[in-house]
């Protein structure tokens, strides 16, 4: 989460497809694509204490980045106490240990590091860079953040009020109003209908004491999922996984999430006279752990994932001109799947562009790509991984830490070329037909004309 | 564009790594384990017989390379009433030429699992893409191809004019904050085109057609008007070879007159832009001013704005942050920017939205009486070292993106910087005194010339 906001002249410009994020806020999706070429050389280290990290030595910067997740998030929130992981994240660098949030951010200055934490439904995760000379001074603060926030009442007062002014700032933004109403009619009354920033109710009633016992609960051992990318050798990393991590309770102790089935086969329509309509489709979706996985990735990069020219891409913008970006993507929480579709356009527009996107979605579900379009799929997202994963520290500490946390396995960037390559087209075929051959779930948001739509 | 350094929330630390001239190379990092890291490979530039400039950064980290071609010409290059055509030709230039139909060349990116974009901005408009090494040299006969050979239809242009406009929708009309920033700098330039929008104004980009784009086509996009940035895992020797068979045979393109834009006139008022908007719930003030970049700068006036913009408002340590939002607990964000990378004199920002029971007056207030604190009593030695120490760092985190690395290139090198500016950056921001912090400060925080602009909810003033 952010709080330091500005507001940039727009500086510049360009072509692009503008990523849809809308309801998928944290995508810890990941989604892959492997390189034959990945470079990276993975080891995996134990410390003396038993935390485990993926580590990639490199000394080429005189940098560390560490990244690391406990998986929990937003979902673990309390009832009537939404809200309360993001403003955990919030507190980490506002005082830990005999330092207060003065002197702890000093601290962390005059170290050299930047941290942050971040939440989404499903985990709560941090990450840290420092130069590496720095390095032992910038560890000890993390494990102060990490084992002894303070949870001070003055800055928990203080982020919770930003968060409140955000969620306020919010509350007249259609896009932010649709997002929400979308949300609920897919998740209903599970919890990731809920918004991860809470309510302004729901955070007042958070005190202090929630705080750690939230902090307790989820910071477990065998909840912990940790990469490090940068200038330190093995030995050195199990000593700092040690101070940092060693002293953490054994087992985290989460409470059940349920699986759920999105709400399909539904229309939202909201009113509002924004000069773009926002347009939002959700199908069925698949799991990573599904043998089929693959195939249905394939099926979505054909469609619409993010190259320049997938056939949602082709049909819509390239051929006419009614969007700026449009794409369709496979969203995977812990407990949902979802293959989603988003673009706006011109509120005239909005039915014609709908009707051409279903048109493209049923072509692909009856029909399916071609054996041509399939070899350029596999090429592209075979290719594609070093590039969108690899291209530096930070991105591989994340995608280390996502394949730990799907449980995917060390080898999983050089099994996953095998996996891509050996995906058949009567695969893709059947995956289209099982995902698009639903009826979706429709989000229209803007200006309703007189004949409904 | 992709990656959405324009707006809001994504500051931190790419604000910090892009802010001045950014930054920094092999040299200075100085090896913290010098002894078992190799010591990166220097950045190395030439010129080829067409004029192209090339600079070559190497990183081996990964078997990946950004290939980037800059142009040094952007929005505020375009002439009256055509606004927004230099980055609709950005779009065109995806187009196809006449020995390559459309869609062949991101065809052979998709193909091979590139990564490519295109974006614009004031001073500059950049093509790049991130290909495996091996997709190199193909990259640059393709981008060569395009810098002179490129082909328009009618039906091609109407059809990409709609994109745009979907564009400016998406971009623009669709967010407040946008709208605001638009009126704030068509109202702070008086006379200089940074007063108009880089994506153009709606009325204009509607008409642009065919002939417009061609027109601006052929005269600004040559070699002599270009430069070639070549990141990662490839060395220039490499880069040379490539070079010879491919932007080497593009035909040098005729002269070009320098790059002088109309300039703003003595600014002598200060003038308000309000716009409330029903999407608005939590108002929002900025305050700017023109000031010099660093390529009209003198005295390294850039670099102490650079570190007046960090110690005023440049983080959560800043004065105005630990002030507004940590101590007297009024505001929910507030800092400062100041733009150092621009060609001609360019903007120092403020701004700040209130919280809980405090009204815009109180940040707006409280906002000045920081910069009445700095004008008065100057910085402290403490928090100036500070203030150095952070943008020395962000010198050797930029080393890790090298895509990072090829746009902070790139951007200096168009807006009149050069490679030997970039790799002393950090020794001049190092010089810079206290003294001159605050004599900055008071040469151009001026609020008498200065526009403030209100982003406020419906009905109310």
């Amino acid at each position: 989460m952010t709080f330091h906001w500005t507001q940039l002249t727009p500086a510049t410009t360009g072509r692009l497809v503008a990523l849809v994020s809308a309801f998928v806020v944290a995508l810890s999706v990941v989604v892959v694509a492997t390189g034959a070429r990945a470079a990276v050389e993975i080891q995996e280290v134990v410390s003396d204490k038993g935390v485990r990290a993926w580590l990639v030595e490199d000394y080429t910067v005189p940098i560390v980045t560490m990244r690391f997740a406990f998986r929990g998030g937003s979902t673990q929130d309390p009832e009537g106490k939404e809200g309360l992981a993001n403003l955990m994240t919030g507190l980490f660098d506002e005082g830990a240990g005999d330092l207060d949030s003065d002197a702890f951010q000093k601290a962390l200055d005059e170290a050299g590091a930047e941290m942050s934490f971040d939440q989404s439904r499903d985990e709560l995760s941090g990450s840290i860079r420092m130069l590496a000379e720095t390095r032992e001074k910038a560890f000890d603060l993390l494990r102060l953040a990490v084992n002894d926030p303070r949870f001070d009442p003055a800055p928990v007062d203080r982020i919770r009020a930003q968060i409140v002014s955000g969620i306020i700032a919010d509350s007249r933004n259609p896009s932010t109003l649709a997002q929400i109403a979308f949300n609920k009619a897919l998740f209903g009354d599970h919890p990731y209908a809920r918004r991860d920033e809470g309510t302004a109710e729901s955070l007042a009633t958070v005190t202090p004491e929630d705080l750690k016992a939230a902090r307790e609960k989820m910071f477990g051992r065998d909840n912990l999922y940790v990469a490090v990318v940068g200038a330190i050798d093995p030995e050195d990393l199990k000593r700092e996984l040690d101070r940092v991590f060693g002293d953490l309770r054994e087992k985290a102790d989460l409470a059940p999430v349920a699986d759920i089935q999105p709400n399909l086969g539904q229309e939202t329509r909201l009113d509002y006279p924004v000069p773009q309509t926002t347009l939002r489709l959700a199908y069925p979706g698949m799991v990573r752990q599904d043998p089929e996985y693959f195939a249905a990735y394939l099926m979505n990069h054909m469609l619409g994932g993010g190259t320049f020219s997938s056939r949602l891409f082709e049909e819509v913008r390239e051929k006419r001109g009614l969007v700026y970006g449009i794409s369709s993507y496979i969203v995977n929480f812990d407990h949902a799947t979802a293959l989603m579709i988003g673009t706006g356009t011109a509120p005239d527009k909005a039915e014609e562009t709908l009707a051409i996107i279903r048109d493209e979605v049923r072509r692909m579900a009856e029909e399916g790509p071609t054996e041509g379009e399939l070899r350029e799929a596999k090429d592209y997202v075979l290719g594609a991984y070093a590039i969108n994963n690899l291209d530096s520290s930070s991105s591989i500490a994340r995608t280390l830490v996502d394949i730990q946390v799907n449980d995917l396995g060390i080898d999983y960037i050089d099994r996953r070329v095998s996996l891509i390559n050996s995906v058949t087209l009567d695969q893709v075929k059947a995956a289209a037909k099982l995902l698009l051959d639903a009826e979706p779930a429709v989000m229209i948001m803007g200006p309703q004309t007189t004949n409904g739509g | 564009m992709k990656s959405s350094e324009r707006s809001g929330v994504r500051v931190s630390t790419i604000r910090r790594a892009m802010a001045g001239l950014l930054v920094l190379t092999a040299f200075l990092a100085g090896s913290a384990r010098a002894s078992d890291g190799e010591e990166a490979p220097p950045v190395e530039s030439f010129t080829l017989d067409n004029g192209l400039e090339v600079v070559v950064i190497p990183d081996h980290r990964a078997p990946i390379v950004t290939h980037m071609v800059w142009y040094k010409v952007g929005s505020a290059d375009e002439v009256r009433g055509k606004t927004g055509i230099a980055h609709f030709l950005e779009h065109l230039l995806f187009k196809g030429t006449k020995e390559h139909p459309p869609g062949e060349f991101s065809g052979k990116i998709a193909a091979i699992g590139g990564r490519e974009n295109a974006f614009t901005s004031s001073d500059y408009t950049a093509y790049y893409q991130q290909v495996p090494p091996d997709a190199l040299e193909e990259m640059m006969a393709f981008e060569a191809d395009r810098m002179r050979n490129l082909v328009l239809t009618d039906a091609a242009v109407d059809t990409e004019r709609g994109v745009v406009i979907a564009e400016r929708r998406t971009r623009i009309e669709n967010q407040p904050s946008a709208l605001l920033s638009e009126e704030v700098d068509a109202t702070l330039y008086q006379n200089h085109p940074y007063g108009v929008p880089v994506i153009g104004w709606m009325h204009e980009i509607e008409k642009l057609n065919r002939q417009d784009a061609l027109d601006f086509y052929d005269r600004y996009y040559a070699p002599n008007n270009a430069i070639l940035i070549v990141a990662g895992d490839v060395n220039a020797d490499t880069v040379r070879s490539y070079a010879a068979e491919t932007y080497a045979k593009v035909p040098r393109g005729p002269a070009l007159e320098p790059r002088e834009r109309p300039t703003e006139p003595e600014q002598n008022t200060a003038r308000t832009v309000t716009l409330h908007d029903a999407r608005i719930s939590v108002p929002t003030v900025q305050r700017s001013w023109v000031v010099p970049s660093y390529n009209t700068a003198s005295n390294d006036d850039a670099e102490a704005l650079d570190l007046l913009g960090e110690i005023l408002g440049g983080g959560v340590r800043s004065r105005i942050y630990q002030e507004l939002v940590v101590r007297q607990g009024i505001a929910a964000s507030a800092g400062a920017w100041y733009r150092g990378t621009a060609l001609d004199d360019s903007s120092f920002s403020v701004y700040a939205s209130p919280r809980g029971g405090a009204t815009i007056a109180d940040v707006e207030n409280g906002i000045k009486s920081e910069i009445a604190k700095i004008l008065a009593d100057g910085v402290t030695e403490e928090e100036l070292e500070a203030a150095k120490n952070r943008y020395v760092r962000s010198v050797i985190f930029a080393r890790d993106d090298q895509a990072g690395m090829a746009r902070i290139y790139g951007s200096t090198l168009t807006t009149g910087g050069t490679v030997e500016d970039i790799e002393k950056w950090s020794g001049r921001i190092r010089s810079v005194t206290a003294e001159q912090v605050k004599a900055v400060a008071a040469r151009y925080l001026d609020e008498s010339r200065s526009v403030t602009g209100y982003l406020l909810p419906e009905g109310k003033s």
